[in-house]
C-alpha cells in the first residue's frame, strides 16, 4: 500500500470502530454522549476516507457536456403547433359542448371536494362570542375552591374559572387584587380579566404590579389593569376583556354575567 | 458483478447508453453546487429518524397521568402525545439521539434551502430555462416549513401549543374565510383534540409523499436541463465543464454525506434541544417566557412583535391586526419571490436562455433587491427574540421594537442602497481592469483575423 492508501485504510478502520463503539454504547446502557460520539466518528471517518478515495485514488479529469436536447429543432416546434391547432379545432369544434362539459366537470369537481373538506369540522359557533361565565358563578379555581375576598393581598394573582366550566379553555380569567380605593367598581380591589391576548390568543399571564399593567409574554401586548384593559403598548388592537364581579355576603367573588365582549383574537364576524 | 448485472438490465430496456452518458455526466466543480445536496442528504436523515420515531409516538390529545422516570413529572395530567415523547426520550435506547437528531437536521434542512436559494438567486441561476425548478424549489421550501412547524408541535408542549394557538389566531384572522378555515382544520374552536393526529397526519403522509415527489421532478428537470457553471476558461453558454459523475463526483458526494450525517449526529448527541421535559405539557392558560419558535419561524415571530396594532372594522365585520404582518406580509413576500425570474427578467430586458452564471456583482439591481429581502427577513428573525435581547441589554422590548421597525424599513432601504453602489463599483472596476480580450484566428484565405471576445 502506498502512503496515502495506508491513510485512507486508516480512516476505514477507525469508521469500523466507531460502528463497532456505537454498537458497544447501545448495549452497554446507552449512553447518548457514547452512542453520539461513536455513530458521528464513524460517519465523519467513512466521509475522511470517501474524500481521500476522491482526490488520491480516483484520476482526476474533466469531462464537457453541450447544453443540448432543448429547445427543439424550429421545424419539430412547428409540426408541434400545427398539430395541437389541428386536433384542437377538430375536437372543439361544437363549442357549446365544450362549455357544458366544463361547466359539468367544475360542479363534479365541488361534488369530490364537498364532503372531504365539509366533513372534516363542525360550524364557528357560540364559543368564539361567549364564554361560560353565568351571573352568579363563584370564581373557581382549577382545584374546585371558591376565591373569598378575605383571601388575596394585594398584587396578588389567581387563575379563576366559572364554578361550572372549570378549566374551560375560553372562560379562563385572571384576578388581580389591587390596593382598595385605587379602582371605583372594583369589590375591594379585585378586578377580573380575560387570560386570552386579543392578539393571538396566548395567555396574558404576566402581571407587572408597579405599572398596574397585564403583559402577554409571546407578542408584548400589554393592557392596563386601571382602564379596563385598554391597550398600552404592543400589536393587540383592542382591550382586555373586564369580567363585572360582586363579592357576595358570604365574601365569595361572583361574576354578575358573561364578559361585555368576545374575548381571544379577532376574527371576521366579531362586530 | 456490476457489468453484468448492467447487461441484464440492458437486455430487458436497453439501457446501455444512457448508462454511459450518465456516468459521464459533467458536474460542475464548485462548492456552493453542494448546498442543494447537503438538502437531499437532510432528507433522507429525516426520512430515516423520522420513521423511528413514528414507531414510538402517539398522535393523541386524550389526556393521561405520568408515572414514568423523568419523576419531577409524577402524577402530572398531559396528553398522550406528549407522554409518548416523553417515554421515547427517556425509556427507548437511543430514542432520545434520534429525536435530537431528527430535530437538528430538520433545523439544518431548512436553513440549507434557505442558503441554496440563495445561492440561486444571487448568481441568477433562476433565469430562463430554469424558472421551473425556482418555482418547484420554493414550493419545497413552503413544505419544508409546513414539515417543520408541523413537526415541531407534535410532542404537546407548553411552547409547542402555544404556537399552535398564535398559528390558529392568524388563521383566524383571514378575512371571510379564516373562521371557518379553522373550525374546518380543528373541528371546533382552539384547542381541540382533533388538532395533533391532524398535524401527524400532514407530518408523516401527506408532506413527505409531497416532498419526495418534488424532490424528485426538481433532480429530473435539473438532470434534463443540465447543470449552470460560472464562467472561466473553455466554459460558454452552450457546455458545461466538470467533473464525471462516476466515480469523481459520486465520491465526494457520498463524502458530503457522510459528512452531514456526522454533523446531525454530533449534534444530537452534544447539543441538547427542544428538551419538551423542561417546558411542561401544555395547558391553555400556561405560558412560559421567553417564548420563541424554532428559527424558521421566528419571521414570522418578530412580524407579529412588529405588526401594527390596526384592526379595520368594516361593515360590522373585523380584519384583526395579526392579519397584516402574519397573512398579507408573507404573502406579499412570497408572490415577489415567486415571481423573482420574471421581474428580473423585465428589468433586464433579457429574455434569452442563460447557462453562465453572474458573479453577484453583475447584476448590482438583483443583488441589492436580495440583500434587501435577506436585511428584511433576517430584522423580522431578530425581532423574534427581543424581549431576550431587551433582557440581556437592560432596556425596554419597547425601545427595541421602535429599533427593529426602523431596521426592517430604513435599513432595508439603507442595505438595498449601499449594496447596489458597491455591486455597482465592482462591476465598473471590473470592466475598466479587464484587458482586452480577442482571439486570433486564421481566416481561409490564409490571414489572420482578429475576433473582439469582450
Amino acid at each position: 500500500m502506498t502512503p496515502k492508501e495506508r491513510v485512507i485504510a486508516l480512516f476505514i478502520v477507525l469508521a469500523a470502530a466507531g460502528s463497532g463503539g456505537f454498537i458497544a454504547a447501545y448495549f452497554t446502557g446507552g449512553s447518548r454522549l457514547l452512542e453520539g460520539v461513536s455513530l458521528a466518528g464513524a460517519c465523519a471517518m467513512f466521509g475522511a476516507a470517501a474524500l481521500g478515495w476522491a482526490f488520491w485514488i480516483v484520476p482526476q479529469e474533466h469531462v464537457v457536456d453541450e447544453v443540448e436536447g432543448y429547445p427543439s429543432q424550429t421545424i419539430e416546434r412547428m409540426k408541434q403547433t400545427n398539430e395541437l391547432t389541428e386536433v384542437q379545432h377538430l375536437v372543439t369544434r361544437p363549442v357549446a359542448l365544450v362549455r357544458l362539459l366544463a361547466a359539468a366537470l367544475g360542479v363534479f369537481g365541488l361534488a369530490l371536494l364537498v364532503p372531504p373538506i365539509r366533513s372534516l369540522g363542525t360550524d364557528p359557533d357560540e364559543t368564539l362570542f361567549h364564554t361560560k361565565w353565568r351571573k352568579g358563578d363563584a370564581l373557581t379555581r382549577i382545584d374546585g375552591s371558591f376565591v373569598r375576598a378575605d383571601q388575596l393581598n394585594v398584587n396578588a394573582v389567581e387563575t379563576v374559572f366559572p364554578e361550572h366550566a372549570i378549566g374551560d379553555p375560553m372562560s379562563v380569567a385572571t384576578l388581580i387584587r389591587l390596593r382598595r380605593g385605587l379602582l371605583a367598581d372594583a369589590p375591594d380591589g379585585y378586578v377580573v380579566y380575560s387570560r386570552l391576548c386579543t392578539h393571538a390568543g396566548c395567555p396574558v399571564a404576566l402581571y407587572r404590579k408597579a405599572a398596574h399593567e397585564l403583559m402577554c409574554p409571546c407578542h408584548q401586548s400589554t393592557f392596563n389593569v386601571l382602564d379596563d384593559g385598554a391597550v398600552v403598548s404592543g400589536p393587540a388592537d383592542h382591550a382586555l376583556p373586564r369580567l363585572p364581579i360582586v363579592a357576595d355576603a358570604g365574601g365569595v367573588l361572583r361574576a354578575t354575567g358573561d364578559f361585555p365582549v368576545p374575548v381571544g383574537p379577532g376574527f371576521w364576524e366579531r362586530p | 458483478m456490476i457489468e453484468r448485472f448492467a447487461l441484464w438490465v440492458d437486455d430487458r430496456l436497453g439501457t446501455a447508453h444512457f448508462v454511459r452518458k450518465a456516468l459521464r455526466k459533467a458536474f460542475p466543480d464548485h462548492w456552493s453546487f453542494m448546498l442543494g445536496e447537503i438538502n437531499m442528504y437532510a432528507f433522507i436523515v429525516l426520512l430515516v429518524t423520522g420513521t423511528f420515531l413514528a414507531l414510538f409516538f402517539r398522535p393523541s390529545a386524550t389526556q393521561t397521568i405520568y408515572h414514568g422516570p423523568y419523576t419531577l413529572l409524577d402524577g402530572t395530567r398531559l396528553s398522550e402525545a406528549y407522554q409518548s415523547t416523553l417515554m421515547l426520550s427517556f425509556q427507548v435506547n437511543a430514542g432520545l439521539l434520534i429525536r435530537q437528531v431528527h430535530h437538528w437536521t430538520a433545523l439544518l434542512f431548512i436553513a440549507g434551502i434557505v442558503v441554496h436559494m440563495s445561492r440561486i438567486f444571487f448568481t441568477g441561476a433562476f433565469r430562463k430555462p430554469r424558472e421551473l425548478n425556482w418555482l418547484i424549489g420554493i414550493t419545497l421550501f413552503v413544505l419544508a416549513l409546513g414539515e417543520g412547524f408541523t413537526g415541531y408541535s407534535l410532542p404537546d408542549d407548553l411552547l409547542s401549543g402555544t404556537g399552535l394557538r398564535i398559528a390558529v389566531s392568524v388563521l383566524l384572522s383571514v378575512p371571510v374565510v379564516g373562521t371557518w378555515l379553522s373550525f374546518l382544520l380543528l373541528d371546533g374552536n382552539f384547542p381541540s383534540h382533533q388538532l395533533i393526529p391532524r398535524l401527524f397526519v400532514a407530518h408523516v403522509y401527506i408532506l413527505p409523499a409531497a416532498i419526495a415527489a418534488l424532490v424528485a421532478i426538481h433532480l429530473a428537470v435539473l438532470w434534463r436541463q443540465k447543470h449552470t457553471q460560472f464562467p472561466g476558461a473553455g466554459r460558454t453558454e452552450k457546455n458545461v465543464v466538470g467533473s464525471p459523475l462516476f466515480p469523481n463526483y459520486a465520491a465526494k458526494s457520498l463524502a458530503l454525506f457522510a459528512m452531514v450525517l456526522a454533523v446531525v449526529v454530533a449534534l444530537g448527541a452534544f447539543v441538547q434541544i427542544n428538551p419538551i421535559w423542561l417546558w411542561g405539557p401544555y395547558v391553555p392558560w400556561h405560558v412560559s417566557s421567553p417564548d420563541q419558535p424554532d428559527w424558521y419561524i421566528g419571521w414570522l415571530e418578530g412580524a407579529l412583535r412588529l405588526g401594527p396594532p390596526w384592526a379595520l372594522h368594516l361593515w360590522g365585520h373585523t380584519i384583526p391586526s395579526p392579519f397584516w404582518p402574519a397573512v398579507l406580509m408573507p404573502a406579499l413576500l412570497f408572490a415577489l419571490v415567486v415571481f423573482a425570474p420574471w421581474i428580473d427578467a423585465l428589468l433586464r430586458n433579457d429574455r434569452a436562455a442563460h447557462h453562465l452564471l453572474d458573479p453577484a456583482r453583475a447584476a448590482p439591481m438583483r443583488t441589492a433587491a436580495g440583500v434587501a429581502f435577506l436585511v428584511f427577513t433576517a430584522g423580522l428573525t431578530l425581532a423574534g427574540s427581543d424581549d431576550v435581547q431587551a433582557r440581556y441589554l437592560h432596556t425596554d422590548v419597547i425601545s427595541l421594537v421602535h429599533f427593529y421597525q426602523g431596521f426592517c424599513t430604513l435599513g432595508v432601504i439603507l442595505a438595498f442602497v449601499v449594496t447596489y453602489m458597491i455591486a455597482a463599483e465592482l462591476r465598473e472596476r471590473e470592466r475598466e481592469r479587464a484587458p482586452a480580450r480577442v482571439r486570433i484566428r486564421r481566416n481561409d484565405k490564409g490571414g489572420f483575423e482578429e475576433e473582439d471576445l469582450t
